[in-house]
């Protein structure tokens, strides 16, 4: 789909910023926006999560094909590759933890250079980097949130924020902003990076479709409309967080006065939520059970089994002896049963 | 056709165009990147439906009246039947991490080889046709229906994919392309669009037991010549067995190895070890072929040529099997054999009858490689050699696909080479091991017809083999793959003339001190050894 995806996607986000602006802004329904949206939101999300997790796990796996990206274990004397080819489930978690929690895949791209008939590879860590960022930085940004679920807020919610406020406190030219945390920031930042590879890698934006652009693009209005609100449009903070107590206590009003923007910055992310199991970003359950992964490159050890092994037809070697047989005994070939009995 | 020149194939623009996206693009058909369609006799004679003549550059396929139905049909049950499909038809993220891993891709520049393209020409269906949100918005979300030009594409390029998986590595949720080209061979196999280069030999094997067709007489005299060969140029007579009953080991490797320049060597190579170290050991003529285009086809067919391996195994009564040098033969083994055809408890696990060594990685498949079972040979030093017959040789190692990424087998080739050659050099990291580039032509794909797309498809092969032709002087490109030595050559022949292809095992043998040989004159190809060899020879 390539760039005019991009345009879909972005009128997209538009329409979603607009709807909850005229809803509480012209017609009031703080009811509607900040109870009704985030429970129908958090449902669709739960359900489709579970549904579409339930379906994956429907399809066996027949076969074990990882990908070994190392020394197998063969002899002792030569060195295995435990993590990149495993062969036991304790190595395969090291595997998948390396994998889940650094992007150890990602982690070996490279960049090739093609100079007349000449392929050379470069070192291509950018991506890596930057989804790291946005990953990690997405979490903190979430576990943070907590403190608005929460009452007493838990110890290391507030010790999250000390962390992430410590670093940027005073940083020029932003001194006069109040309590600067870092992660919404690199959330920003990191996602912009991806956001832009897909506009100027040529190869990247040819394979980008209209739900590639759009989640990218919500989160980055989900974060800037969370820092808006921060910093800059102060929306009335007791009352949010009146709100979102309700919510989890299921007894959920929505205060007055709490500012539109704040409504926008729910609805985008009801959006995401609901988004969230229809979509690629499916790709985070998907990840635990990648069979080229997260299994062990033990199958010549112990035999896997698949449940719908098919029954075939195969060519017996009877069936081979009978029709060779005179050519085989002619060849001095030894048969089963001797060429009187088998010609006609 | 005639392939243009490497000069000319050496321009590629992988830059695909700002505005046109993949769908609207036309497909282009092209001499030279395609296989001739499936021979319909061949087709036949092993059962799969819909076997019929048709041109893949005719307008008309003549598929059956309901084809959309059997492939629809045909992709509902693969997702319920693969967990591999249906998760990578979901979780793609399209990062673009693949793009330039395809030596396709590198190769012709044509975006829909980019592996990530290659999946959406199935996801893209599999959206459309199966997901909601496809059915509502199409286009947006890159949905679009099954169309006979959707149909043409998937043949196409799912014939310009060597399975090869290195697309996998780089990808940070794994997805294997080769599972997606497998799924989309064998619903093009629901309606009978295989290519010959793979119908053919399927059939063959089906029926003679290896992919050449060769009937079990000529099995022999094969071997026989070879022998003949091994006589003149080593000096040692070696007595040949097959289908022989209570032999110890089973030995089980591609038929091309018998067939053709130069596989023949290391076929002499296998014939010169056994014999070096006394091994109790058949060939068979019913299990001939250590390769498996099933795999190429569909799992079922797979699983139905497999089969004669155990089958033979258990009608001999050997303990164990040994296999020969060759790629996809070893995924299968590998990955697919215990599973489809096991357990072989008639079989004990592999112990190697010269060192003791038993081959603990291989107790329940019961099949050892040859060059696990040749390192453990050297490394206990059974094998007398003398590696300076191969000093004229500058050597690197090409590993191939399937066992360097559906196996590890890294290290015990590498092991082998050290020990009898004395120059080795590497190729330039990210083009070895799991970054290893393909022939051009595996998965079937070595049809003379398709050549265009091999001199391209191997060009980053090509390339890396040049660097260490130039830096290092290598004029030796050594492989453990059957497939390998018929595409590495005309790879070579074309991109870097000066290096020449042969199989590890032939270098063990030409290195391979054997009792009573003759004064080695010339290596297995005949060829004459330079004179200082002959000379170190002599004094020994």
């Amino acid at each position: 789909m390539g760039f005019p995806g991009f345009v879909a996607a972005f009128a997209a986000v538009i329409v979603l910023m607009v709807i909850p602006l005229v809803g509480v802004w012209a017609a009031n329904m703080t009811t509607f926006f900040g109870v009704v949206v985030p429970y129908a939101a958090i449902a669709i999300f739960l359900a489709g999560l579970v549904i579409r997790v339930i379906k994956w796990g429907q399809s066996p796996v027949p076969f074990r094909i990882p990908t070994t990206c190392g020394q197998e274990k063969s002899m002792p004397w030569i060195k295995t590759n435990c993590i990149d080819n495993p062969t036991n489930n304790f190595t395969v978690l090291i595997r998948m933890a390396l994998e889940i929690l650094c992007f150890r895949s990602l982690f070996r791209n490279t960049a090739m250079d093609f100079r007349e008939g000449r392929v050379y590879y470069g070192s291509a860590k950018w991506l890596w980097l930057f989804a790291l960022a946005f990953h990690y930085s997405f979490l903190v940004v979430l576990l943070r949130h907590l403190r608005f679920f929460t009452d007493p807020i838990p110890f290391f919610v507030t010790l999250l924020e000390n962390l992430d406020g410590f670093f940027e406190i005073g940083l020029f030219p932003f001194t006069w902003l109040p309590g600067m945390m870092l992660s919404g920031m690199v959330l920003l930042g990191a996602a912009s990076y991806l956001f832009l590879r897909r506009i100027v890698i040529p190869q990247v934006r040819y394979i980008s479709l209209t739900n590639d652009w759009f989640p990218l693009l919500l989160i980055i209005h989900i974060a800037a409309t969370g820092v808006l609100m921060r910093y800059l449009i102060k929306v009335d903070i007791t009352a949010v967080k009146e709100l979102t107590m309700g919510i989890v206590t299921f007894n959920a009003k929505a205060p007055e006065g709490i500012g539109v923007l704040f409504y926008i910055h729910v609805f985008l992310v009801g959006t995401l939520l609901a988004y969230f199991p229809f979509s690629k970003l499916m790709h985070a359950p998907g990840i635990f059970l990648s069979p080229t992964r997260n299994l062990a490159n033990n199958s010549r050890a112990v035999r896997h089994v698949n449940p719908w092994n098919p029954k075939v037809k195969t060519h017996d070697y009877e069936e081979y002896e009978e029709e060779f047989r005179e050519l085989m005994v002619e060849a001095g070939l030894p048969v089963d049963k001797p060429l009187e009995e088998g010609a006609e | 056709m005639a392939t243009p020149k490497p000069e000319i194939l050496s321009q590629v623009n992988h830059r695909p165009p700002w505005f046109t996206g993949w769908m609207d693009k036309p497909l282009e058909i092209k001499p030279g990147t395609f296989c001739y369609a499936a021979n319909p006799k061949s087709v036949d004679y092993v059962g799969l439906p819909h076997a019929h003549a048709w041109d893949p550059t005719a307008e008309d396929w003549k598929l059956p009246p309901d084809w959309k139905n059997i492939v629809l049909n045909g992709m509902r049950d693969r997702l319920k039947r693969f967990r591999s499909f249906q998760l990578f038809m979901d979780i793609c993220v399209r990062c673009g991490a693949c793009a330039d891993k395809c030596h396709f891709f590198i190769g012709t520049g044509d975006p829909r080889n980019m592996p990530v393209l290659r999946a959406e020409l199935l996801r893209s269906v599999y959206r459309g046709e199966f997901t909601l949100a496809g059915q509502l918005m199409a286009r947006m979300v890159g949905a679009r229906k099954l169309t006979e030009k959707v149909l043409k594409e998937w043949w196409y390029y799912f014939f310009q994919c060597t399975e090869c998986r290195r697309c996998s590595v780089f990808c940070p949720y794994g997805i294997d392309t080769a599972e997606i080209t497998i799924m989309g061979r064998e619903l093009l196999n629901l309606l009978g669009l295989n290519i010959d280069w793979i119908a053919t030999p399927v059939a063959n094997c089906f029926r003679t037991g290896n992919h050449l067709g060769l009937q079990p007489h000529t099995y022999k005299e094969n071997a026989e010549f070879l022998l003949a060969d091994i006589a003149e140029y080593v000096g040692v007579d070696i007595e040949p067995h097959f289908n022989r009953k209570g032999a110890e080991i089973l030995f089980i490797t591609p038929s091309g190895d018998i067939f053709a320049d130069p596989g023949i060597y290391t076929y002499m190579g296998y014939m010169m070890l056994f014999d070096h170290i006394g091994l109790d050991y058949t060939w068979s003529t019913y299990a001939s072929e250590g390769g498996n285009f099933g795999f190429f086809t569909s799992n079922e067919m797979m699983k139905r040529l497999n089969a004669k391996m155990y089958a033979e195994a258990k009608r001999l009564g050997v303990k164990w099997i040994l296999g020969g040098e060759c790629g996809h033969m070893w995924r299968v083994i590998n990955q697919y054999m215990d599973t489809m055809n096991g357990p072989a408890n008639f079989l004990e696990a592999p112990k190697s009858p010269i060192t003791g060594t038993v081959f603990e990685n291989a107790r329940s498949t019961k099949m050892v490689h040859i060059s696990e079972f040749t390192a453990d040979l050297i490394r206990h030093g059974k094998l007398k050699l003398d590696p300076s017959r191969n000093d004229h040789l500058r050597v690197t190692f090409h590993d191939s696909c399937n066992p360097a990424r559906g196996m590890g087998m890294l290290e015990e080739p590498r092991y082998v080479i050290e020990n009898v050659c004395n120059h080795f050099y590497e190729m330039p990291e990210g083009t070895i091991k799991e970054q290893t580039f393909c022939c051009g032509g595996g998965a079937g794909l070595n049809a003379g017809e398709y050549d265009l797309a091999r001199m391209q498809g191997g060009m980053p092969r090509a390339s890396a083999v040049r660097y260490v032709h130039e830096k290092f002087g290598v004029n030796t490109l050594a492989c453990v793959c059957a497939v390998d030595r018929a595409t590495l050559p005309p790879l070579m022949e074309y991109w870097a003339p000066e290096v020449k292809v042969v199989g590890v095992t032939e270098l063990v043998a030409n290195a391979l001190v054997m009792d009573g040989e003759n004064e080695r004159e010339s290596n297995l190809r005949g060829e004459e050894l330079p004179i200082e060899v002959m000379d170190e020879e002599t004094e020994e």
